[in-house]
């Protein structure tokens, strides 16, 4: 909300500079946005009033006027504006004014006609963007004072950024209580005069939605003049609070709600049919409304409705038919209590916020509706004049706020607040809040003021005092508390040592959003159901990632689109999928490499990283880990078919992949050289074993090289499991040195050279024991996968 | 008749003189004093000289090869150093030429960021505990003391997936879900990302948040004021100014946000904390009854207090980071300068 400075200091005026009174509202949880100047730096500008006017004799459009600016004499000035009329009194520019944008005024002649000044619009005076004509001021405006004296335009429009639990501060009474408290200051409410009943015509008024409003007040005003204008000083204040001037009546409304923080509404009473119902709406029901958009009404809104149709929806906007207009001559006026429940998301379903809604969504105090429509009657009648009927009022009392006392216990405001106040202060601080405080055996019992809805239970009030008091004046201390010794569980590997493995081998983290576009991610994963935000911000975040791969080959592309030809990412996360129709929010490590194994270096040939560069990474996570994965080969329409692996945990559980980014994927993606990815389930590695020691072999290691021929189709994995199976005792390792195809070896094959190393934990391997278990081994090689020793 | 035994002894020091090497050098030696060693023969002789005469031959024989023997050792360290010389001058290297092998990578600042305050608050026994990103209107609202149409919602731009299920826009509801499943006291981080139906200039549909909270009995707003002071002058390694402004949150009460005396300016006042000299930095407050109710934990025997600060505000303040869009659009030129 923003509202004028000068209009605020006409209820309460503390001897402080803007500044200060600013950041006292912000340090008590008002907290102001911004301050921003009244008007634009201008001067030189007075009220002046036309005397004479002539037709310019050689311009048409212009006239040669003779304005009263406060001199002995009159001065000519040149004006071009329709409006300009003898009699009318305007902000006149005296020679040497500077207007905003730096505009000096000088003397000047406009076709051959002398001009000592000029008169100005609303637009030239910085005040609005728009306007048409000079602007007229009021006949009482004093001719010769300056005009920003006269429109009090030293002034500050501050905006106060207002927690949804301070609606009691939607208004300038509102803030202006607050600044009364803050300065231990007196200050009183506008004084409002009621305005003596002249007809006795009402309109009836049922409500059948109690429940959500417990009140309405209405009442007719006849014979207003709709086309009068509304005073300067109550136009200056609704723009300063952001408001554009509509006419009178709206203008009124308007007024109140910011001076006292009460919507209201007006009818043209001519354009109702019998008598005011507060219902819900009916399900075929329709209501175009004052910004002309045409609603359809569903049995959760609330409407204002006359015999045959709806007019307004209630406590957010009124309609276009029943709306006032320049020929309005009765009004029906509705000032009503919503309760905010009522009200509550019922603008948002209609994509609207309104001033109106905002009040009622956060709570009106429900005892100020009276008090409002009177002070609205007053100011219709001061400015359109009018004849002002009885009010009718439809209150349910059961339905109204209860406002329950409040115990506040001594011993816990010393609690909450470590600190131990007198109780004078206590009770100084909730008298000067509104409250209403009585003696209780344990501390006090508190009645909030109608006002101070958000107040029902004792930290309510100890948040009052606490704010009131200060809360950089609360004592602060330090923690010291029963402490134990947190648990170290070491069956646990932390992912951030994993993370730390990752940046020792060269890869950059990276954090990408965890919803993607959809069309990549069927590209990337296609067959995966992924769960769809209703609301997503665009089509290209709009499905939730099945893999963290999406991420990770946008930010790759990111990069080689910039000139970089070597990427290394990795990423932690969750992934999203539904398995038998349940969310599924699984912990994963994926990364992406591309381009050469090392960076641009002397002392070593370059070479592009490959299938075992990224298979070597992910070896490592399990050496961290000592879970036992093996790469199997799979199938993954992502992945090349011929390098993609398939990692498996002990127990037979796919856990993850790696391989090769699919070719066609590549060039469809646009990515102009190899991409290697994988992606692991944390919790297969996450899980580490507690070691357990093997007591040392005190006794020699052999080692037995064997060049080994198998058929292509057996891979180095089937070898070393075959081998594994053996169970040897003395087994103690398999390493694969060397694989080769080629000369001497026959088509279709190939040859795998591996080392056994083989140790006794209990005496020295014989030569004729090692070839014992060596020949063991072959035959166990030769008749599971065929391989026969090489030559 | 053979040489004189001077003459023997010229001829091998004039030999020694002209080796160039340790395998002539050696040639020499074996030449003079092996087996067939020219000296070794002169001892050999002695055998036919009568006991007076072989006792003085033998004491000159012994003179000369002494002789020869210092001049070979002699010889042979300077050969020895000669080579050991030339080998380091051989070997040596250009040692500003980098080393070989893999570079290392760099964590993500928000990593960077997030480990601090954990190891921060893990100094006084805060352990770190995760939730779920989808979570249920239940935990991340009602539980929070949000319910429906509560205008608070207004000042959260939800995603949703149904009218049930959203992605969780702060971490509070993990606050819920430990609150539920573990009894106080309690002292627990909870970091992770959150999301905003937002996106502009400043703000990113996801971000990460750190929601701290502690329940035992008898906690107090000081308390809170203690930590939360301590923790940002442990953060920014700095004696800052730190103010606490009353605010407003569902699930606290009373609730703060906390502002920090601009670390750009230190306070005087620039573009980035709108020229007021303070930086909001978290909101805070002690946990509300309600809160404590949907938990059942019996808000007249155990108080407490949460806080929440967003961690890629953090790490813009610490590393000077001036554009937040920067954090996901993972540039290797943005990401490399944070080790």
């Amino acid at each position: 909300m923003q509202i004028s400075e000068a209009w605020l200091r006409t209820y309460v005026n503390p001897d402080i500079n803007t500044d200060t009174l600013v950041e006292q509202l912000t340090m008590a949880g008002l907290e102001v946005d911004s301050v921003e100047p009244a008007a634009a730096e201008f001067s030189g500008v007075v009220v002046g009033q036309v005397v004479a006017m002539e037709q310019h004799p050689d311009a048409d459009r212009l006239r040669v006027c003779q304005v009263n600016v406060g001199e002995a004499e009159p001065l000519q000035i040149v004006c071009g504006a329709s409006n300009v009329r003898v009699g009318l009194k305007i902000p006149a520019a005296l020679c040497g004014a500077v207007l905003p944008g730096d505009f000096k005024i000088k003397k000047s002649k406009l076709r051959g006609q002398e001009s000592f000044g000029m008169l100005c619009s609303e637009k030239e005076l910085g005040l609005v963007a728009e306007a048409h004509g000079l602007m007229e001021l009021s006949d009482d405006a004093p001719v010769g004072v300056d005009i920003r004296d006269y429109l009090s335009l030293n002034d500050s429009i501050i905006e106060v950024d207002l927690t949804p639990n301070r609606a009691d501060c939607l208004s300038v009474e509102g803030l202006a209580r607050e600044v009364a408290l803050l300065n231990k200051l007196d200050w009183s409410t506008t004084a409002v005069e009621t305005v003596a009943v002249t007809h006795t015509e009402t309109l009836s008024v049922k409500v059948t939605a109690p429940e959500a409003c417990p009140r309405y007040l209405g009442r007719i005003i006849k014979a207003v003049n709709p086309q009068a204008p509304t005073p300067l000083w109550m136009q200056e204040r609704l723009r300063r609070s952001g408001i554009r001037s509509l006419g009178p009546l709206v203008d009124v409304t308007n007024y109140v709600l910011l001076e006292l923080g009460q919507p209201l509404h007006v009818f043209d009473a001519s354009k109702l049919s019998g008598g005011i119902t507060v219902r819900y709406a009916n399900a075929d029901e329709s209501l175009k409304l004052l910004n002309n958009e045409e609603i359809k009404l569903d049995a959760q809104a609330l409407i204002i409705a006359d015999d045959k149709q709806a007019l307004a929806l209630a406590g957010v906007m009124g309609g276009s038919d029943s709306a006032v207009s320049d020929t309005t001559q009765t009004v029906f006026l509705e000032c009503a209590f919503f309760t905010p429940l009522a009200i509550a998301g019922k603008a948002r379903n209609f994509g609207l916020h309104t001033d109106s809604s905002h009040r009622f969504e956060r709570g009106v105090d429900a005892q100020l509706q009276n008090r409002a429509i009177e002070r609205a009657t007053q100011l219709i009648v001061e400015i359109a004049g009018g004849e002002v009927g009885d009010i009718t009022e439809v209150t349910s009392n059961e339905h109204l706020p209860a406002r329950n006392a409040v115990i506040l216990r001594r011993s816990k405001i010393a609690q909450s607040l470590a600190i131990e106040l007198q109780d004078a202060q206590v009770i100084d601080i909730l008298q000067r809040l509104g409250m209403q405080v009585a003696d209780h055996a344990e501390g006090w019992q508190v009645s909030p003021p109608s006002f101070r809805f958000d107040i029902s239970i004792e930290a309510d009030l100890i948040e009052e005092i606490a704010r009131v008091f200060g809360y950089n004046n609360l004592p602060s201390s330090s923690l010291f508390m029963r402490s134990e010794l947190s648990q170290v569980t070491e069956g646990l590997l932390e992912i951030d040592r994993v993370k730390d493995l990752f940046v020792d081998r060269g890869y950059q983290e990276a954090v990408t959003y965890s919803f993607v576009d959809e069309e990549i991610q069927n590209i990337v994963a296609p067959g995966v159901e992924a769960i769809r935000l209703k609301n997503p911000i665009s089509s290209e975040l709009a499905v939730m990632r099945t893999t963290l791969w999406c991420g990770l080959l946008k930010a790759a592309l990111y990069n080689t689109n910039r000139q970089q030809s070597r990427v290394r990412l990795f990423e932690t996360g969750l992934r999203f999928t539904k398995v038998d129709g349940e969310t599924q929010q699984q912990k994963m490590l994926a990364g992406l490499v591309l381009g050469d194994v090392y960076s641009d270096q002397w002392a070593e040939k370059a070479r592009k990283v490959d299938f075992y560069d990224a298979k070597a990474d992910l070896q490592a996570i399990f050496e961290l880990s000592g879970c036992d994965a093996s790469f199997t080969k799979g199938e993954l329409s992502t992945l090349h078919p011929g390098q993609t692996a398939k990692i498996v945990s002990a127990d037979g559980k796919e856990i993850g992949w790696l391989g090769m980014l699919h070719p066609q994927l590549e060039k469809q993606l646009g990515f102009d050289s190899q991409v290697f990815l994988f992606e692991l389930d944390q919790d297969s590695f996450l899980n580490k074993k507690v070691p357990v020691f093997t007591a040392l072999s005190k006794y020699p290691s052999v080692t037995r090289d064997l060049a080994l021929i198998v058929n292509e189709s057996v891979s180095a994995g089937d070898i070393i499991t075959c081998i594994k199976s053996s169970a040897e005792k003395a087994l103690q390792d398999v390493i694969i040195f060397d694989v080769y195809r080629g000369k001497g070896i026959e088509e279709g094959s190939k040859s795998i050279a591996l080392s056994l190393v083989l140790q006794d934990d209990t005496q020295t391997l014989t030569e004729t024991e090692i070839e014992t278990i060596v020949g063991r081994l072959l035959n166990l090689l030769a008749t599971e996968i065929n391989a026969k020793l090489r030559d | 008749m053979s040489a004189t035994l001077e003459e023997i002894l010229a001829q091998a020091l004039q030999e020694l003189a002209a080796v160039k090497d340790l395998i002539e050098l050696d040639k020499v030696r074996v030449n003079y004093l092996g087996k067939k060693g020219l000296f070794t023969l002169q001892m050999k002789e002695l055998g036919n000289l009568d006991p007076e005469q072989r006792r003085a031959v033998g004491q000159v024989i012994n003179q000369a090869k002494d002789q020869f023997q210092q001049q070979l050792e002699a010889a042979k360290d300077k050969l020895e150093a000669d080579a050991l010389s030339a080998r380091l001058a051989s070997e040596s290297i250009d040692v500003t030429l980098p080393g070989r092998g893999q570079s290392t990578g760099r964590l993500h600042p928000v990593t960077t960021t997030l480990r601090r305050i954990s190891k921060i608050f893990a100094t006084v026994g805060f352990t770190v505990v995760e939730g779920p990103e989808i979570e249920d209107d239940y935990h991340n609202f009602e539980a929070l003391n949000i319910p429906a149409h509560h205008p608070a919602r207004a000042m959260h731009d939800t995603f949703y997936f149904d009218a049930h299920t959203v992605l969780r826009t702060h971490t509070s509801p993990v606050q819920i879900r430990t609150m539920e499943s573990e009894k106080p006291p309690l002292k627990v981080i909870a970091p992770g990302r959150v999301y905003r139906c937002d996106s502009d200039i400043t703000h990113t549909p996801m971000f990460h948040q750190v929601e701290g909270f502690l329940v035992d009995t008898d906690v107090s707003f000081a308390d809170l004021k203690g930590v939360v002071y301590e923790f940002l002058r442990a953060f920014f390694e700095k004696d800052i100014q730190v103010r606490f402004r009353p605010s407003y949150f569902p699930f606290t009460e009373p609730s703060a946000e906390v502002d920090i005396e601009c670390v750009m300016c230190g306070g005087h006042g620039c573009r980035v904390c709108s020229h007021t000299g303070w930086l909001e930095v978290m909101g805070c407050g002690m946990i509300h009854p309600e809160v404590f109710k949907a938990v059942n934990i019996d808000s007249e025997q155990y108080s407490g207090f949460a806080f929440g600060m967003g961690v890629e505000r953090l790490a813009m303040l610490r590393y000077g980071i001036n554009d937040l869009r920067l954090f996901f659009e993972n540039d290797l030129k943005f990401l490399e300068q944070f080790n």
